[in-house]
């Protein structure tokens, strides 16, 4: 067996990266926009209707009947979505099955993994699976991170992912996505049924581009399933199962404004800035995340434009019972949605025209003619380390865990402006380094760094700092910002890191920015 | 129980930012545990710091277990030393050194409308507080400590106001009942407070006693700043002697109501409006203003109602109160903009203010503005409001050249 990684060298933001992985040739991080792709987007096999029940009945018996079908062998990539989030089944359903019929190495690609994914722990020990790509966090994140992984992981980003399998970088053998509501057909969609979820669109790469898709529901409804975010005719086999998701893990998250006077306090900070920096105009649009403080920033700035009789164009989400008001209070025109955090985001997108479904292809893939995210005046997002050149970490924690996905993070980054509202401490941890654990996203893409202690601009981004100088805001340099940082915390210890690297973070583009090194443990 | 196991500092799923230790005497030579949030980036450093305070303490036979959730240091060698002092029974005091813009005395007539509570045994709220901007931070050492935590909150508050930022806010401490609370002082007084608070006051007495304990400790430490004094009416019989109480020593420079303690004592409920300590709080402000001090009103209780608490200090404001405590941060910058200057208020203020200037400078005995005369007491409350503007940095000290 080759081995797990190879070909080291240095890329354009100073980490040394494997050009080779898993056997598989990769290309480091050349700087942002500077990566062009050849060639075509990949295609999967022609099919034929010949091979499909003229009725549209594609069911199979059970989970495993489909994944034998499509014909499950050892080394196959196997994809899952994260639409449930901490209430899904079928993930760990699907290598209980691949386990119990002995197959190997195999290689799990989901679009994010949670705690409830444990289980997996166990089929990576027994080589079930060789390795994840995709998010790790968790317990997945700690079996990772001290090196009990096979293979290398792979993060990609939301968008990356999109363009990982369009480009044909991933190719996926079989792709099992769950629905709260399909027919026989495998038309599918997230927004009836007992797990409602509200969007399927991290499923749709996989839907266009896999061999075999099989869609899995606990609500088969008579064709035709309206409305069809995935096509059946995408589809190679539907099942029906008993369940298909936990209602209350899958809304589960973190969904309520903050009551921290201190989150609060970086939120109204936030929305200040913004103000000064005339961002909050007739007109404008905005993203932030379903976190406590991102949520408050968004109720500042409802307030400012129900002050001033003005509304955004769109919000862009992860949307829940918030934004919805806004849309519903005639705040804003649409929500672009990527992902429905609680059952009121999932009502509303089932009944309101204007709050609209979009997936990673519309929303962030890099490797297509324009994306939505660099269309957003405003991004709100956070980080766990952002160094003194606002190069931001998203994935591991200081002390070397993995601990977060990327998400759409790196996509949205190139927003027309990108604020990180974060606390300059936590639990003593300064938030502010010389050097990123893990550099995921670039500096020059992050204009500001909004804390309780101050607010810190990027020298590249004049025009804000002088928009913003006169506002009575307190404007610090991120130098400043971390001085204080140190005053307060004392200096931290730089992790314990072996050379061995266990990961890879993915650019949008499909190169590599950095990499993650086993912890220490010893 | 085991009579030899020593604790202090607080442990449990929704603590952070503290540390609990845990002593256990024996004839074993000392071992010491650490499970730590923070470990790989400050365990080492903690570490360091447990065999420090053992070593002070000549601690060298027993386990110190210590679970840190991201403590600073200050609190951690404040637990560690509640717990080693019970421990040994040795009077040892570990010190980390002063910031030094904790050294900064106090200001008399610095302006007081909003001052923080902060329960003297929960670091978490520290840290973040001053970030808050109150003209005040009160670590609290009275009610908002429970009866068995006193004494390890004692070593909290004295490391805090050492060690903690403060952001330009005043230092100030609410020390218990007196007599109990003369014990508090000596954990203060030495170590940069500016202000102490004197709860359910009710006679000048007892304003004497802390002044004794205070100069006696200013004394041996070689203080020589004044210790400001904030005495707490909270009773029927503190409102009768508020007067003598507001005007017993110099060094009392404001005097503030706890409106829960009194109407209990009146045995009625407080409400929002406030008729039933209507009474008291006018006799409270006469009294300040008679003594020449600043009239402080009680906390609002309500912590999510904004509104409500902005129509409370209007009212406030209107009794002629000169401040409020705020029992949470989100208070602050709603009683701060109440009770400074509204624009308005300002605006007539400036035009009385410029009107007196050019009066003076004409030699006339009498001031107008357009055609009307104004009197004196105008032109007082004009300079006041002024006063409180620039105080607050609403208004520049040069305003009137640059207008």
């Amino acid at each position: 067996m080759s081995k797990k990684y190879d070909k080291i060298v240095e890329n354009a933001v100073g980490r040394k990266v494997p050009e080779e992985i898993n056997g598989e040739k990769h290309v480091a991080f050349k700087g942002v926009g500077k990566h062009r792709p050849t060639g075509n987007k990949y295609g999967p096999p022609i099919p034929s209707c010949a091979d499909y029940p003229d009725d549209g009945d594609k069911r199979q018996s059970s989970l495993k009947e489909a994944l034998l079908k499509s014909g499950i062998k050892d080394g196959m990539t196997i994809s899952t979505h994260h639409h449930f989030r901490n209430g899904d089944v079928i993930a760990n359903q699907i290598f209980a099955i691949a386990a119990e019929l002995g197959i190997k190495d195999l290689r799990w690609f989901p679009s994010a993994s949670f705690p409830c994914h444990e289980p997996m722990i166990e089929h990576m020990k027994s080589g079930v699976i060789n390795r994840i790509e995709g998010s790790m966090n968790g317990p997945l994140g700690k079996f990772a991170s001290e090196g009990n992984m096979k293979g290398v992981g792979v993060l990609r980003s939301h968008g990356g992912r999109y363009q990982a399998v369009q480009d044909g970088e991933v190719h996926i053998d079989i792709a099992v996505i769950a629905a709260p509501a399909a027919d026989a057909f495998g038309n599918a969609n997230g927004v009836h049924g007992d797990a409602a979820c509200g969007l399927l669109g991290f499923a749709l790469a996989d839907a266009q581009h896999a061999d075999k898709v099989i869609v899995a529901t606990d609500n088969l409804v008579d064709f035709p399933c309206i409305p069809w975010q995935i096509h059946g005719n995408w589809v190679d086999y539907t099942v029906e199962v008993d369940k298909i998701g936990i209602p209350e893990k899958i809304v589960s998250g973190t969904t309520r404004i903050t009551k921290s006077p201190d989150r609060l306090r970086i939120a109204e900070l936030t929305a200040n800035f913004c103000d000064a920096a005339g961002i909050i105009r007739d007109g404008f649009s905005f993203q932030s995340g379903a976190g406590g403080t991102a949520l408050a920033v968004g109720e500042f700035f409802a307030q400012m434009m129900k002050e001033r009789n003005i509304k955004a164009r769109f919000i862009r989400a992860g949307s829940n019972k918030y934004p919805v008001k806004m849309l519903e209070d005639g705040l804003a025109d649409y929500i672009l949605d990527g992902q429905t955090f609680d059952l009121e985001g999932v009502r509303s997108i089932r009944e309101n025209p204007n709050h609209v479904n979009t997936s990673p292809f519309t929303s962030y893939n890099y490797h297509g003619k324009g994306n939505f995210a660099s269309m957003v005046d405003v991004v709100m997002l956070g980080a766990t380390e952002v160094d003194v050149n606002f190069n931001a970490n998203v994935v591991t924690h200081s002390d070397g865990y993995m601990l977060h996905g990327i998400g759409g993070w790196q996509n949205c980054l190139f927003a027309r402006t990108t604020i990180l509202p974060i606390p300059l401490f936590r639990d003593r941890i300064p938030v502010i380094r010389d050097r990123v654990t893990t550099l995921c996203g670039p500096g020059e893409l992050i204009d500001v760094i909004v804390t309780e202690r101050g607010i810190a601009i990027n020298p590249k981004r004049i025009d804000l700092i002088e928009k913003a100088h006169n506002a009575g805001l307190p404007l610090k340099t991120i130098e400043e910002l971390k001085v204080e940082a140190e005053d307060i915390c004392g200096m931290p210890e730089n992790p314990q890191l072996e050379d061995e690297i266990i990961g890879v973070v993915k650019w949008v583009d499909g190169t590599i920015i950095d990499a993650v090194y086993k912890v220490k443990t010893k | 129980m085991n009579k030899n196991i020593y604790k202090a500092g607080n442990n449990g799923d929704k603590v952070r930012s503290d540390c609990y230790v845990e002593i256990l005497r024996s004839e074993n030579p000392l071992e010491i545990s650490l499970e730590s949030k923070v470990d790989k980036l400050y365990g080492n450093n903690i570490r360091k710091l447990v065999k420090d305070v053992a070593a002070q303490f000549e601690f060298t036979h027993g386990t110190i277990r210590v679970v840190d959730t991201g403590a600073l240091d200050f609190i951690i060698v404040a637990r560690l030393e509640a717990a080693l002092r019970m421990a040994t029974g040795k009077e040892i005091s570990y010190l980390l050194p002063q910031r030094d813009d904790n050294r900064e005395p106090g200001k008399k007539d610095r302006y007081r409308f909003t001052r923080l509570y902060l329960p003297g045994n929960t670091p978490k709220l520290m840290l973040n507080a001053g970030v808050h901007s109150p003209d005040g931070l009160i670590l609290d050492l009275e009610d908002a400590v429970a009866p068995d935590k006193k004494y390890e909150a004692r070593f909290l508050v004295r490391n805090a106001l050492r060690n903690l930022k403060f952001y330009g806010a005043e230092r100030m401490v609410r020390v218990n009942q007196i007599p109990q609370g003369l014990e508090d002082l000596e954990y203060i007084v030495p170590h940069g407070v500016n202000m102490v608070l004197v709860p359910k006051c009710e006679s000048a007495e007892q304003i004497h006693s802390v002044n004794k304990v205070i100069d006696k400790l200013k004394n041996e430490h070689h203080i020589d700043n004044d210790i400001w004094l904030m005495p707490i009416i909270e009773s029927a019989l503190g409102v009768i002697k508020a007067y003598e109480i507001a005007s017993s020593t110099d060094n009392v420079v404001a005097m503030a109501i706890g409106l829960e303690d009194y109407t209990a004592d009146l045995g009625t409920l407080r409400t929002d409006e406030g008729v039933e300590s209507f009474y008291a709080r006018s006799q409270m402000v006469n009294a300040c203003r008679a003594a020449k001090i600043q009239p402080i009103d009680s906390v609002f209780s309500d912590i999510e109602d904004m509104e409500a608490l902005r129509e409370n200090v209007l009212r406030s404001k209107q009794l002629g109160f000169e401040g409020m405590g705020c029992i949470h941060p989100r208070q602050v910058p709603v009683v701060q903009k109440t009770f400074a200057p509204s624009e308005k208020e300002l605006d007539k203020a400036k035009k009385i203010y410029k009107a007196f200037e050019d009066a003076k400078a004409k030699g006339l005995g009498v001031v107008s503005l357009g055609s009307k005369m104004i009197d004196p007491p105008v032109v007082k409350r004009a300079q006041r409001q002024i006063y409180v503007a620039v105080k607050t940095g609403l208004l520049d000290e040069n305003w009137i050249n640059k207008e």
